[in-house]
């Protein structure tokens, strides 16, 4: 039996590495969306383009304007003098916020009155926008700090100290860089697998195959492995790059984290090899693979969280394994964790990986065309 | 261009559409599909995160945030006995953030000091974190202006920042990820439909019967733009129609910018389809052409999730070939911000010359030739 | 388009002179590139095709019949030399060319999903027939088609015959001058294959066209009036099919043993110097000698002891004339020296039944794929199964095999119901799938590596029959080329010795020979033949007519029914007339659907 199912799997080695197009599926993209992954998926914003509208002429507005002229994050790029070159500029994108300072600013905060600024965003992309509101008000925090220090004045009462588990510095590639480990995993175990018996049903070997005395167990196992030991190094691969090139720490224990990679992958080639089963063509297993990746990244709560989703679709996300896995990559890389906190999250994908894989076993021979 | 052939090619076209079931289907279902999926699926706003509120001793300060953080949207707090239970329940991933007062919290507000209020919230979800972050400050800001309020002073605070959020007034993610979604989705369809059916063609041999007969290659072309283009718009305007009344995504620019852009953009989209056919002579590499080099880019170089604002110049570069940014863009600004017509000139035009330029390719490279 | 062309009425049929030139190919060369390797689809071919005629461009698969016809409808530009059609430079002017001509590509090229008039419709279209001339177009086209009440049927509902008919139909739309057809028919039944003759020379007789078809059946030359014969890119000859048989008298002959059956004498007198070619027909052998013989001679030469054989005169065919042009060709490799496979050991002698099948029905929905099938084979028997496309010969391979379940009826194979028992039998089964499924990335030595192990073979015995596969095949010379770049009678050794790796008791062949040269496939049989010998039960379905000649029993299916069963000579003297003493397989076969069609229209 051993030899057999070796057999088969040196086979689909063969075949899978002898072609130079499908070498490159394997090598190229995950290079490609690792480093574009890597540097464009960000939610941290480091240039906020700003323009000012300053009415005052005093002391304190420039000090507070250069605050912001300081700040790394912020970008000067124009000053208004009249309250109509606000629109343009926030119309045409040319900046994302508008700091508009009243006339009697100045005049205000040396009474001891407070003085207000009032800030302008685009809201077109929201999320840019409450992020860049945080950076203001940090910068006027600090502000503040200063000026009660030098001109006197009560403490504000009950002082927030806040502080951020796991990311100190909340930069957003450490959460994204991970996922993509589950991404790219996914991705290149469908691509093996969802066309391996489709392709054979097309060249019609797959009828060959089944004329052996290999039992479908055999050929489930021979055709698992490939996808296995191929999605193994990938995730390694990526691992790696994730920790090495990306600098992102690795605060947990390998062995905790390559289990979640091996019921991760148990459960991506279980699906894999249902989609191929029940497809005809190769043509059918892209589609089929495509029509269960696209889903599966956005419900995995890889760039939005999955709490955010309504109900019925949270459970849904309960049969997506990319859901479970994210958490342990995340979870093993930032927070450490151990056995003790994600076992309940190994055993749904290995119950969808046992599912799929005996409804592929029981399809390859049963489907009809 | 003849006027019968193209008829007569057109009305094929057409007949094969109606037909075929999973080109209807590529161009409605596959879009029913997504929207509802990424409508649904997609949000970058927090709403109810799970707190844990750890309060040592009990004092009419402490009761009064407690009280301020149980009234917001934002948050689901739940009281914890000590701050052991409440950091295993971060550990545990059961809450998102930990609200700690500590037992001497009401002394020290008393005696004037500063009384710190820790707050610790889960980093791994950076973008996550920093929006909680943002509503704690809010709610504690709330609960300042109470305190000194009952204490029968102003609040003394240098500077306030007074915020207004332009076209978006509510803040809602989802207003803006709808409309760059359907740029996406729009991207998907045009590239895959035209492409996938060229290469039907050539894979039942058709191609080769049609090029025996006096057709020049300008007709062919020119037959599958036409109904592919239209089959494309009916699914747009679906997907405008799902954004208005199901997601409620407000719609404040004007029709005709709106039937011009998308037309342009359809335009750029079913000849990248084209181009791509004249490529892959099989509908399988077609369609794996189509996914890869439409749907990866325009998903995350399109500004539709991550804004290409935070991204480094040289990406930001590489984002100007990529149809669906434009689009996205485009669209953004009509439903949320209105007719900006600098805006949608220039993004406009950067899509014609992308169409031109594919077409020009289409034409240079699709010969009556077999080889 | 040039406007130039746009104003151009479609030219109008030339009333050509017979023998006129309509086509002329000139020391043309054509090269491709497939992967690494370098094709020479056709080097140097010239030849010229007369007005007003049939001309058959007949060669195997591989022989560069289509690459020919593309390059004369302007779809490719020659590497060297020139085609001219109908006074044009094919790939010069391309556009007028294909304003001229109608062409109907292998497949048909209909769009499956318009019914039989909107595809009319279309190119009706495309060549710009006037809207007046149309309906009386249409009705004329329809009628001799006999696609008149079918006009709203999609044409992927059609069978193979009719799909065929529309194919043809819709590029004689704006009657053409020339007709260039490639491979019109393949995968079509006798009968229907019969009526496309028809259509064709209603053509050429009525509007006085020339037509240019391919086709790799040889007997169909017979019905061209000229005919190019072509193999491997190089042309070999042109000439009329009569001329072509008339130069092989006297090398003709028809040999009867009195002992041995007519296999074994078939194998001893392929192995005569003096003979090209010997197969079975009926009871008998045929023969092809290399110099004209006499058949006194040749009877006492290959008499002995007390074996008599009796050799007469036969009358020559085309095949005759293009096999031994063959092998002319094939010179410096002698292949009919070959050892004769060693089958591994056969598990059990004797002549009992290996498979019966009883009342055997197998449903797709409503379809009935195949209806109450019975039949038995006994070991060591070879066993066809006949019938068009379309007939439920693949569906009971398949369920033979134990790749499909059967709907109802008993199934027994090597003596394990399949029903109940796939796995025991499958080890003793070897299959042979259409299209020869191999791994086409693989080299030809790992696709045995890896069908031997996929059987359960290991260490001494695996080596030995790799070695065995690769000596007995011919194929240790080509072991490390990927099997996708092997020429297609390789592709289907290699796949037949996949299938022999374990020595199995029976062999399942789907369709063996489609495709293949009438050399390999006069080799391939005498494999089979050795193999049958040695008491390996093979079944076999085929398409070719005469290969059913070679089983020594038939079943002939139409509709997932049997029509007949029986040994071929019982069969075909069913048919036996005054007018027709010889009834071919076809004659019968045709006969046979004919009757089925009748029945059947008496029932309903």
């Amino acid at each position: 039996m051993l030899r057999k199912i070796f057999a088969l799997m040196k086979k689909e080695f063969r075949t899978i590495l002898k072609n130079k197009k499908t070498r490159m599926v394997l090598i190229i993209p995950p290079i490609a969306q690792i480093l574009v992954f890597g540097y464009s998926a960000s939610f941290d914003l480091n240039n906020v383009s700003y323009a000012v509208y300053n009415e005052d002429s005093g002391l304190a507005s420039r000090q507070l304007l250069a605050r912001f002229r300081g700040a790394q994050a912020f970008h000067f790029v124009d000053t208004v003098n009249h309250g109509d070159g606000i629109a343009p500029l926030i119309n045409e994108k040319k900046v994302m916020l508008v700091l508009h300072i009243g006339p009697d600013f100045t005049r205000n905060l040396s009474k001891g009155l407070p003085g207000k600024i009032q800030v302008i965003l685009d809201g077109r992309n929201s999320n840019s926008a409450m992020i860049s509101l945080n950076y203001v008000r940090n910068i006027v925090m600090g502000f503040n700090t200063h000026w009660t220090a030098i001109h006197g004045g009560r403490h504000v009462p009950g002082q927030l100290v806040v502080s951020s588990w796991f990311n100190s510095s909340l930069d957003s590639h450490w959460f994204i860089i991970p996922g993509i480990v589950a991404l790219l995993a996914l991705v290149v175990t469908l691509e093996v697998t969802a066309l391996s018996v489709a392709k054979e049903r097309e060249a019609g070997t797959f009828d060959q195959l089944l004329v052996t005395p290999m039992t479908p167990l055999e050929i489930l196992i021979g055709k698992s492995l490939p996808g296995f030991i191929i999605g193994f190094i990938e995730a390694t691969f990526i691992i790696g790059m994730t920790i090495l090139w990306f600098h992102v720490p690795f605060r947990g224990s390998f062995l905790v984290l390559y289990v979640g990679i091996f019921a991760f992958l148990l459960s991506a080639i279980g699906i894999g090899l249902m989609i191929s089963s029940i497809s005809i063509t190769q043509q059918q297993g892209l589609m089929g693979a495509f029509l269960f990746l696209v889903p599966a990244v956005i419900l995995s709560g890889f760039a939005t969280p999955i709490e955010n989703m309504p109900q019925f679709v949270q459970y849904i996300t309960y049969l997506n394994p990319m859901r479970y896995f994210l958490i342990i990559v995340r979870s093993t890389f930032l927070e450490g964790a151990s056995f003790g906190l994600l076992w309940n999250l190994y055993w749904p994908m290995v119950l969808i990986g046992i599912a799929t894989l005996t409804a592929a076993g029981l399809l390859f021979r049963n489907r009809m065309y | 261009m003849d006027v019968m052939r193209l008829r007569g090619l057109v009305r094929k076209e057409s007949r094969q559409i109606i037909r075929d079931p999973s080109s209807i289907g590529i161009a409605f279902f596959l879009p029913v599909l997504l929207l509802l999926i990424f409508g649904y699926g997609v949000s970058l706003d927090a709403r109810h995160v799970p707190l844990a509120m750890v309060v040592e001793k009990n004092s009419p300060q402490a009761m009064a945030l407690v009280s301020g953080f149980n009234q917001s949207d934002y948050f689901l707090p739940i009281p914890m006995r000590s701050i052991q239970e409440a950091e295993q329940a971060l550990m545990h991933r059961k809450v998102d953030g930990i609200i700690w007062l500590r037992h001497n919290f009401a002394r020290q507000l008393l005696m004037g000091g500063k009384a710190p209020i820790d707050v610790i919230v889960d980093g791994v979800d950076s973008n996550k974190a920093r929006l909680i972050e943002g509503y704690v400050t809010g709610v504690w800001f709330n609960w300042l202006e109470r305190m000194t309020g009952e204490q029968g002073q102003r609040l003394h605070v240098p500077v306030t920042v007074e915020h207004r959020v332009w076209f978006n007034a509510e803040v809602s993610s989802r207003n803006y990820l709808v409309p760059g979604l359907i740029a996406i989705i729009m991207t998907l369809i045009g590239a895959m439909l035209t492409s996938m059916v060229v290469a039907r063609e050539w894979e039942r041999g058709t191609m080769e019967a049609l090029m025996v007969t006096p057709v020049s290659m300008k007709e062919v072309i020119a037959s599958k733009i036409i109904p592919y283009f239209i089959l494309g718009m009916g699914g747009m305007l679906l997907s405008v129609l799902m954004a208005v009344f199901l997601f409620q995504v407000p719609l404040r620019g004007s029709m005709w910018p709106l039937i011009v852009s998308s037309s342009l953009f359809m335009f750029t989209a079913i000849n990248m389809g084209l181009l791509i056919s004249v490529v892959a002579k099989s509908q399988f590499v077609a369609g794996q052409i189509a996914i890869v080099i439409t749907f990866l880019p325009a998903f995350i170089l399109s500004g539709f999730v991550f804004d290409i604002r935070t991204m480094p110049v040289v990406i930001q570069w590489l984002t100007h070939l990529v149809a669906a940014r434009y689009f996205v863009d485009i669209l953004q600004t009509l439903f949320l911000a209105g007719d900006i017509w600098p805006l949608f000139l220039t993004n406009s035009a950067w899509l014609a010359v992308m169409a031109l330029f594919f077409l020009m390719i289409i034409k240079k490279k699709s010969r009556k030739l077999l080889e | 388009m040039s406007a130039a062309s746009e104003l151009q009425p479609v030219p109008q049929v030339q009333p050509k002179k017979k023998d006129d030139i309509i086509l002329s190919v000139t020391n043309i060369s054509k090269r491709f590139q497939i992967g690494k390797r370098i094709v020479h689809a056709l080097s140097e071919v010239s030849f010229q095709v007369k007005s007003g005629i049939v001309t058959g461009l007949i060669g195997p698969d591989g022989a560069g019949k289509t690459t020919l016809m593309r390059l004369a409808c302007g779809l490719l530009v020659p590497d060297s030399g020139s085609i001219s059609v109908l006074d044009m430079n094919a790939s010069r002017e391309p556009l007028k060319v294909q304003q001229s001509i109608g062409y109907m590509p292998q497949r048909f090229g209909l769009y499956e999903d318009l019914t039989v008039q909107e595809n009319l419709e279309l190119y009706a279209d495309l060549h710009k027939v006037a809207v007046k001339d149309r309906p009386a177009r249409y009705e004329k086209l329809l009628h001799m088609t006999g696609l008149a009440p079918f006009t709203g049927r999609l044409a992927g509902k059609l069978s193979g015959g009719m799909k065929q008919k529309l194919g043809i139909a819709c590029a004689l739309v704006s009657p053409p001058p020339l007709l260039i057809l490639d491979e019109p028919t393949v995968g079509v039944d006798p009968v229907s294959r019969r009526e496309l003759w028809e259509i064709i020379y209603s053509q050429v007789k009525k509007m006085n066209m020339s037509v240019l078809l391919s086709t790799a059946y040889l007997d169909e030359a017979a019905r061209c009036s000229e005919v190019v014969l072509m193999h491997e890119g190089k042309m070999l000859g042109q000439d009329t099919p009569q001329d072509f048989s008339r130069k092989m008298a006297g090398y003709a002959f028809e040999a009867h043993g009195s002992q041995r059956n007519r296999r074994a004498l078939q194998e001893a007198l392929s192995k005569s110097k003096k003979v090209v070619d010997a197969i079975i027909l009926g009871d008998q052998v045929r023969l092809v000698t290399r110099k004209p013989e006499q058949a006194e001679e040749l009877s006492e030469e290959f008499s002995a002891g007390k074996e008599q054989v009796t050799v007469r005169a036969a009358q020559p065919r085309f095949e005759d004339a293009f096999i031994s042009i063959l092998h002319d060709c094939k010179q410096d490799g002698d292949d009919k020296q070959c050892d004769l496979i060693l089958p591994g050991q056969v598990g059990g002698k004797g002549d009992e039944e290996v498979i019966i099948v009883r009342d055997l029905q197998r449903r797709f929905g409503d379809f009935y794929a195949v209806k109450n099938l019975s039949f038995s084979v006994k070991r060591g028997e070879i066993f066809g199964l006949l019938g068009a496309n379309g007939a439920g010969k693949t569906t009971t391979f398949r369920m033979l095999c134990g790749l499909l379940p059967a709907t109802s009826g008993t199934l027994q194979v090597a003596g394990h119901n399949l029903r109940v028992a796939r796995a025991p039998a499958r080890a003793k089964i070897g299959y042979m799938a259409q299209k020869f499924s191999l791994y086409s990335d693989l080299t030809v030595r790992q696709n045995l590596n890896f069908f031997s192990a996929a059987y359960g073979l290991r260490g001494q015995l695996q080596k030995k029959r790799i070695q065995w596969a690769l000596d007995s095949f011919e194929l240790a010379e080509i072991q490390d080329n990927d099997s996708n770049d092997l020429p297609l009678g390789y592709k289907q050794r290699l796949a037949l010795a996949a299938a022999l790796m374990h020595a199995p008791e029976i062999l399942f062949l789907d369709e063996p020979t489609s495709g293949i040269d009438p050399l390999a496939r006069r080799e391939f049989w005498r494999h089979i033949n050795a193999l049958a010998s040695a008491g390996v039960t093979v079944m076999v379905t085929t398409h070719f007519m005469e290969e059913a000649s070679y089983c020594d029993k038939l079943v002939i299916m139409a509709r997932g029914q049997v029509l007949a069963a029986g040994s071929p000579s019982e069969l075909t003297s069913r048919y036996r007339s005054p007018d027709n003493p010889e009834p071919s397989m076809e004659d019968t076969f045709i006969h046979l659907i004919e009757e089925f069609e009748q029945r059947k229209g008496k029932d309903t």
